[in-house]
């Protein structure tokens, strides 16, 4: 194995233990987003009557909203973590090493990849245990296990970069109400085509959260639909890569190691 | 032939956007094997100076070469000879003490047989073998202080520069780290660059003392012939009777220079060496003068930092050091 492999391998368990070790870091990604989903599948169900909802269960349009949810909090704790690092001058420590600036980043987002894939499991499986059908199948399961961890990787380089370029665990903390507001004004509640208010419609189709949400939904309450997908995987992949470039020049004026 | 490199700094400044320059043009060399106190109240420019020497903060001029590299053009060179504890305790609360080794040493790219050889051989020698298992921040911070040694040393540095790494501490802690620290240099002849703000620790542990102030070496030597430069022992003697004052003064004139001493107290700084105390002593004797406290004042690292830069170093603390401004780096 590469020299570079083992140094993410030595990071990436690191981050794992630690994520673990922090029960908050493991217990509100877990529980809060079934709160909210409890709450919006019992407050709008009415919503199901509407012509052209594509769903008669609210609870199966909503399911896709806890995976997003669960990113989000990826962002978050991904983010604080490493600003700790900064913080405490561990980084210094992990500079001082052979360690490339590559395996930094690739391994600290090894805990948030992990919370990623457990949550997406535990959100599909409580969602089939209440009686939700997943149209695409097991198969459709499997991807959709995979786009959801794909997205929390995606936001936990946002939250690296943020990390990187303030080394403030407060402005990450600061920067978790924005992310929600996002995932408010997009279509996590009703499909884009039935939002009747003009400017949330708008606001909601230039929100890539938007697309997020329907390339899992897609998997839940309509089968296979390609286009979604391929928006969801581009627009996660997209993100995910341009928050990666972020974090590395981010990093090389954080660590400025000769 | 590395081997027989320590450091060696020319002309080395760092200067930060909108501040001051931390460290203005500095010239200085430790021999391989040597311990170099580098003594100066806060703000000085110490930590700065570690961080340019440890390749965590380019120069904005001048040159240092550690273990015979250059900071700048051979950074990876210069790490994986040298071994740091730095100002903060570096060190990840939610790991334990072994898991922080065993990461440090995977990291060195140490095989793994000899990573935990080496993990157990340095918990044992800075005594955290049995809180090994334990999360860091359940540990003293005497106990964080000497984990960051061990991580600083997993890779069996030649060089290790350890920034004020007593502050905070308390005394058996510190006795502890500076036992520690004497062995390394001369047990193991590591190079040791060693900032504080402490005299005693100057005194006791380094071969040579630099002391820097507002950026400068205003100082350079070993802490015997810094003393020596700036004047001999002062011996002041407190007569049993009041009237026996003006007898004491005759008797210490003949010994050297009169000096202000406490209002009942007599004093006298020697013209020759510290052993005009014994001969005070005989003299005193001889003339039946009885004195209730005679004692030594030897000159003391803050006289030297008095003498070159008009203040006491204790209590000399001016602002913090600029926090470095992340640069990018220019090679």
């Amino acid at each position: 194995m590469s020299a570079l492999a083992l140094q993410i391998g030595y990071l990436a368990r690191r981050s794992v233990i630690r994520t673990f070790r922090q029960p908050a870091s493991v217990f509100f990604p877990f529980v809060f987003p079934f709160a909210l989903l409890a709450v919006n599948a019992g407050g709008l169900d009415a919503a199901t009557d509407l012509p052209g909802f594509p769903t008669d269960s609210f609870l199966a349009f909503a399911l896709a909203v806890p995976f997003l949810q669960g990113a989000l909090f990826a962002t978050m704790n991904g983010g604080t973590d490493l600003a700790r690092d900064i913080q405490t001058g561990f980084l210094n420590r992990l500079g001082l090493t052979p360690v490339r600036g590559v395996a930094l980043v690739a391994g600290q987002l090894a805990g948030v990849v992990t919370m990623g894939f457990l949550q997406a499991v535990v959100y599909l499986s409580v969602g089939l245990a209440v009686g939700v059908d997943l149209e695409s199948g097991l198969a459709g399961g499997i991807v959709l296990i995979l786009l959801a961890t794909t997205i929390a990787a995606s936001f936990g380089a946002i939250g690296a970069f943020m990390a990187l370029r303030t080394g403030s665990g407060e402005a990450i903390q600061g920067l978790f109400p924005l992310l929600f507001v996002l995932l408010f004004i997009s279509s996590m509640n009703m499909p884009r085509n039935l939002i009747e208010i003009d400017w949330f419609r708008t606001a909601a189709s230039i929100n890539p959260v938007s697309y997020l949400i329907e390339a899992i939904r897609s998997l839940i309450i309509t089968g296979w639909d390609g286009q979604a997908l391929a928006l969801g995987f581009g627009i996660a992949l997209a993100l995910g890569v341009c928050a990666l470039a972020a974090s590395g020049f981010a990093l090389r004026t954080r660590l400025t190691r000769t | 032939m590395r081997d027989l490199h320590g450091i060696q700094v020319e002309g080395l400044v760092r200067e930060f956007k909108n501040g001051p320059r931390a460290v203005d043009g500095i010239e200085l060399e430790v021999a391989p094997g040597e311990i170099y106190g580098f003594l100066g109240p806060n703000g000085a420019g110490k930590s700065t100076t570690v961080l340019m020497l440890t390749t965590l903060l380019p120069p904005t001029a001048g040159t240092a070469r550690v273990a015979g590299f250059d900071v700048v053009r051979e950074g990876p060179k210069v790490r994986s000879a040298i071994g740091a504890a730095l100002q903060e305790v570096a060190l990840d609360p939610l790991l334990t003490g072994r898991e922080h080794l065993r990461l440090q040493s995977a990291l060195h790219n140490l095989p793994r047989p000899e990573r935990r050889r080496r993990s157990e051989t340095l918990l044992e020698r800075v005594g955290l073998t049995e809180a090994a298992d334990r999360k860091v921040n359940g540990y003293s911070g005497g106990m964080k202080r000497r984990l960051d040694l061990a991580l600083a040393l997993v890779h069996e540095p030649r060089i290790l520069f350890l920034d004020e790494p007593t502050t905070g501490l308390d005394p058996q802690s510190r006795n502890a780290l500076w036992e520690e620290i004497g062995r390394l240099a001369k047990g193991e002849g590591v190079t040791v660059f060693l900032t504080t703000q402490y005299l005693e620790e100057a005194d006791l542990l380094a071969d040579r003392v630099g002391i820097i102030d507002h950026g400068h070496i205003v100082a350079e030597g070993t802490p015997a012939s810094l003393k020596a430069e700036i004047g001999r022992s002062t011996v002041e003697a407190l007569p049993a009777e009041a009237e026996d004052r003006q007898r004491i003064a005759s008797i210490f004139e003949r010994f050297g220079e009169l000096q202000p001493g406490s209002p009942r107290g007599v004093a006298v700084r020697l013209a020759t060496g510290d052993d005009g105390l014994a001969n005070i002593v005989r003299a005193l004797d001889a003339e039946d003068v009885r004195v209730v406290n005679l004692k030594l004042h030897a000159p003391s690292l803050d006289d030297v930092f008095l003498e070159k830069t008009g203040r006491s170093l204790e209590g000399a603390g001016g602002d913090a050091e600029p926090e470095p401004v992340a640069e990018p780096v220019s090679s």
